[in-house]
């Protein structure tokens, strides 16, 4: 029904068509699927020179690339419809694992992120989040008339602050901070005012100094530190004048792999993860880097395209979300680690070595590809 | 419900999300190349700053202090050597509560309130990531053993052995050989960081001072790649140090501990010297001091009760203390008596006990005057005047001469300047002239203060140095010799003295002072009032020739009409003994001067000292000629 009433419009010039492929068939793009390669291979080289000569954890790592790979491909399979008709279970089930976190979280360095099934699996209920919550919002605007009108907005943004307000009082700003972003995001590609993107902005901006006061002591410092590193060099600053250092001095072309002194005699902390950056810095130098960012930006616009091409809302919204918060984790990181942003917990997609977050990308990006594989026919 | 019926619009939403969707991804690529930009800010136009700042975290210069010269006397003993010391060290980086690290090393082995406020100065000054810094210094085994066991609950917290200096002969040589102390914040200010880096002492007194810049040696350096945490992961290059210039000094500890011992707990002090090189045998002053305690530190209690004792122990009087001459200087005025012709050798006054200038009712006495009028040496030539010491006899030359001839003359001799060449504490004493007391007191000279000058007393001041100097000049008979610690070898004392000889006395001027200073020790059998002063203390069963001449100095003034009566005056009011000679006479090996404070009479007191140290210093001659023939 819906295809004939497409196809019978005068003006459907915005619908894009393509060809189908082997690609859809077996529910693969290529395209993503090299690029993203391509990144982690990298990032397992720059992980390989920043723990030399223990290989444990490059292991370690390749493995869990290998095993979220496999998810990504088992989750391309899985029809786009299906995620829309579970949208609002996954949703409820989400923040439900968010209030267990509350009550019977593992609480690790004065902070309940974790839920653990003792032996079974341990994993983040926020981590979860991250997909579900464009997966819901998607899911609310689907059949809704776009732009939104304002009810939807403000109820859109009721279903944002659940979760993340929640995943505040774990704390968790960095991953709350994500989440926000995703949404925000979403509201913009659905097509909400440009004068309520910026009144958002505008009003946290101005609500700076109230938000000032409900932040924790770290955070606080945090900011302080982003502001003058050298308020206290050897303590919170250490870590942002290390990784400027480490940045700075690789100069051009770098000290080479292994050689970064930065990295290998400690001064430059969390160089597997959060801070890795700075080790391809360091002994890469800004060639390195470069070469990574545009790898970044093309997989970034090849999320796009595949948003672009998506063939309804629920599909564009989703894609477009989960492309688009991908480039605030690479833009958040590089940023904090380069010292123009203050330093929130976000590593750097692909590369920094650990935690749950290289699961729920590639489970991310299979999201993508099956929405971009699960093709309607085109008469 | 209005919403059901309407139908999407779904071209519109597509074109719309073309639109968001491109602004958006146009608006990453902007902050990308803001990244960029960002990166090519730090890694292009302020790499130089970012690589120093990478060098400075890695390479660290660590210093390799050289190690001190020694220093050895001239039979080859050492008198200040080097030696480990154990020291506890903190390294601040490391430790997360100063004040439980600090509690539980007071628990283990004791600290004391000084000790951690000077850790807390040391603190405070400059110094690298990770390097130690001292709490403690000379631990002993059981206190080492105590922080060893104990070393996992204290984190920081290190014992290690450094080289510190250590004079084997403890107080005998202080004065002598002087001291090193902790470079202070002072000291620190004034010396070149880079010379002193990883060096904690200082010359700071005597030889140890004068020579610092030989002694020290010179500074080498580790460059060392460290990471993080100050573990060293690797030499990058090197410089080893040179350690510092041995030096052989005059000083003769065996003869140093003769004199020593034969002052005994008395106060004063001996200065004997080689004539033919002007080195210095023996230096002692008493009491004396263990300079070992100052090396690492020394307690508040012990410091106070130095510093603040009556006997001043740290004063080096030798060298320092500044006294009248007394009647020692009898000689050398003959000399100049007769070099100038005022009189010759047969000249002769009568002494009645007394002399008083011209158109003056004040008397002045001879030692022996007495009330009674019975006192006085009757007729007196020089010869007599010098062996009885004869006060009248030099009153009458003094006034004869005038001040500014006596200065003039006696300066050659060198009062009343510092002519020591490498003993820094050395003061210059004082030789007055007409214009030194216009100039300093705006006074006249008057003819009553020569008169007083020909005895040695008024305003004349001389170091014991200075005395024993102008007697090894008489022994050399005019040859001068600069005082001097350090015996030429390796090392070439730089020479500031513009002394010169005195070679325009004709040879038989020497003969009559000097034998007059013979019949001074010799002179004996002659009956009362005929013998030399100190003949019957030391010259009668002397085995060899020796030159000499007492003297008192007075500490009180005697009013006019009294006598001097020992018994009514406290000990500390008591005249100060000297007696200085010098021995062999034909082939002279040693020249001395002793000093006893309060001591009283010094031909009593001062001479049998002498002729201790002399019969010592020539006895152990003998035994080397023997020995090496």
């Amino acid at each position: 029904m819906s295809q004939d009433f497409v196809r019978r419009l005068p003006d459907s010039g915005f619908v894009f068509q393509r060809a189908a492929g082997i690609g859809d068939k077996i529910h693969v793009d290529f395209i993503l699927l090299l690029l993203l390669a391509s990144i982690s291979a990298y990032g397992l080289l720059v992980l390989y020179s920043a723990v030399y000569p223990d290989q444990s954890a490059v292991m370690s790592q390749l493995a869990k690339i290998g095993v979220a790979t496999f998810v990504m491909l088992v989750v391309a399979q899985i029809p786009p419809v299906f995620f829309l008709r579970f949208a609002p279970w996954l949703y409820v089930i989400g923040v439900t694992l968010l209030i267990a976190v509350y009550f019977i979280g593992d609480e690790v360095n004065g902070s309940k992120r974790w839920l653990r099934i003792p032996g079974v699996i341990g994993f983040q209920p926020s981590e979860v989040m991250k997909l579900v919550l464009p997966m819901i919002l998607a899911w609310y605007f689907h059949d809704r008339h776009l732009p939104p009108k304002k009810r939807h907005v403000f109820w859109a943004v009721v279903i944002i602050l659940l979760p993340a307000a929640l995943i505040v009082r774990q704390p968790d700003l960095g991953t709350a901070l994500i989440i926000c972003a995703s949404g925000l995001l979403l509201l913009l590609l659905a097509g909400i005012s440009w004068r309520f993107v910026f009144g958002t902005l505008g009003v946290g901006v101005l609500s700076a100094p109230a938000i000032w006061f409900l932040l924790q002591d770290y955070q606080q410092r945090r900011i302080l530190t982003f502001l003058n590193p050298e308020r206290d060099p050897l303590g919170d600053g250490w870590n942002i004048i290390q990784s400027k250092t480490a940045i700075g001095s690789g100069g051009l072309s770098g000290k080479g792999l292994f050689q970064g002194t930065q990295s290998h005699l400690d001064f430059l902390p969390e160089s597997q993860t959060d801070f890795i950056i700075a080790v391809l810095a360091e002994e890469l130098g800004f060639f390195g880097v470069v070469v990574l960012l545009i790898m970044y930006i093309l997989l970034v616009g090849r999320g796009t395209i595949m948003a672009i091409q998506a063939q309804d809302t629920f599909g564009r919204l989703l894609a477009g979300t989960i492309t688009f918060t991908f480039f605030v984790y690479v833009f958040v990181n590089i940023g904090m680690v380069s010292g123009v942003l203050p330093v929130v917990g976000v590593p750097l997609p692909l590369v920094s070595s650990g935690g749950t977050s290289i699961l729920t990308l590639f489970a991310g990006f299979g999201i993508l590809m099956s929405i971009h594989t699960h093709r309607r026919i085109m008469l | 419900m209005p919403e059901a019926l309407s139908l999407k619009d779904y071209s519109g939403e597509s074109r719309i999300f073309f639109e968001r969707a491109a602004i958006s991804f146009a608006f990453f690529v902007i902050l990308t190349l803001l990244l960029v930009a960002r990166l090519f800010y730090l890694q292009i136009i302020q790499h130089d700053v970012y690589a120093t700042l990478s060098d400075k975290n890695r390479i660290s210069v660590e210093a390799v202090p050289p190690v001190r010269g020694l220093i050895y006397d001239r039979n080859g003993e050492l008198i200040a050597d080097n030696i480990p010391s154990l020291n506890l060290t903190i390294t601040i980086e490391l430790v997360d509560d100063l004040d439980e690290t600090l509690a539980k090393i007071d628990d283990l082995i004791g600290v004391s309130e000084d000790e951690i406020a000077a850790f807390h100065r040391r603190l405070k000054r400059q110094h690298r990531p990770y390097e130690p810094t001292p709490v403690l210094f000379k631990l002993s085994a059981e206190e080492h053993a105590r922080i060893a066991v104990n070393e996992y609950s204290i984190p920081g917290v290190q014992v290690a052995a450094k080289l510190v200096r250590h004079y084997p002969k403890g107080a005998l040589m202080a004065h002598a050989v002087g001291s090193v102390r902790r470079i202070n914040e002072a000291d620190a200010r004034r010396l070149d960081s880079v010379a002193y880096s990883g060096t904690d002492h200082i010359g700071k007194i005597g030889v140890e001072r004068y020579y610092e810049n030989l002694l020290l040696g010179k500074v080498g350096y580790q460059r060392v790649e460290s990471n993080a945490r100050g573990v060293v992961m690797q030499e990058i290059d090197s410089l080893d140090p040179v350690p510092g210039k041995n030096l052989k000094l005059h000083v003769d500890s065996s003869l140093q501990a003769a004199a020593s011992a034969a002052l005994g707990n008395r106060r004063g002090t001996i200065v004997a010297i080689e004539p033919a090189s002007g080195g210095i045998l023996a230096l002692v002053s008493k009491p004396s001091y263990d300079p070992n305690l100052f090396v690492t530190g020394i307690d508040h209690a012990t410091y106070a009760e130095l510093r603040d004792s009556a006997d001043v122990p740290l004063f080096n009087r030798a060298v320092q203390g500044q006294y009248e001459p007394g009647s020692t200087i009898k000689p050398f005025l003959g000399l100049v008596g007769l070099v100038t012709g005022i009189v010759n050798a047969d000249h002769q006054i009568t002494d009645p006990g007394w002399y008083q200038l011209p158109n003056e009712e004040r008397l002045y006495r001879d030692w022996n005057w007495h009330a009674s009028g019975l006192g006085g040496h009757g007729e007196v030539n020089l010869d007599k005047a010098i062996y009885r010491s004869c006060n009248v006899y030099f009153y009458d030359l003094a006034v004869k001469m005038g001040i500014d001839r006596i200065h003039d003359h006696l300066t050659l001799f060198g009062f009343g300047k510092n002519t020591a060449l490498d003993l820094p504490e050395a003061r210059s004493g004082l030789l007055p002239s007409a214009q030194w007391k216009r100039e300093s007191r705006g006074l006249p000279w008057y003819p009553g203060d020569t008169v007083n000058i020909g005895i040695g007393q008024g305003d004349m001041l001389v170091t014991p140095l200075q005395l024993v100097t102008a007697v090894s000049l008489l022994a050399n008979r005019g040859k001068w010799r600069a005082p001097r610690m350090l015996m030429e070898g390796d090392v070439v004392i730089n020479s500031r003295s513009n002394m010169k000889d005195i070679d325009l006395v004709p040879d038989f001027v020497w003969k009559v002072i000097i034998s007059a200073m013979e019949k001074v020790v010799h002179r004996g059998n002659q009956g009362f009032g005929e013998n030399g002063t100190a003949w019957a203390y030391i010259g009668q069963d002397i085995p060899y020739r020796m030159a000499g001449k007492s003297g008192t100095a007075q500490v009180v003034g005697i009013r006019q009409g009294e006598e001097y009566d020992e018994e009514e005056l406290t000990e500390r009011q008591r005249k100060h003994a000297w007696f200085v000679a010098f021995a062999p006479i034909e082939d002279p090996q040693i020249a001395l001067a002793v000093l006893i404070e309060n001591g009283g009479g010094g031909s009593a007191m001062a001479a049998p000292v002498a002729r201790q140290v002399i019969d010592h210093y020539l006895n152990g001659l003998q035994t080397n000629q023997v020995s090496q023939r």
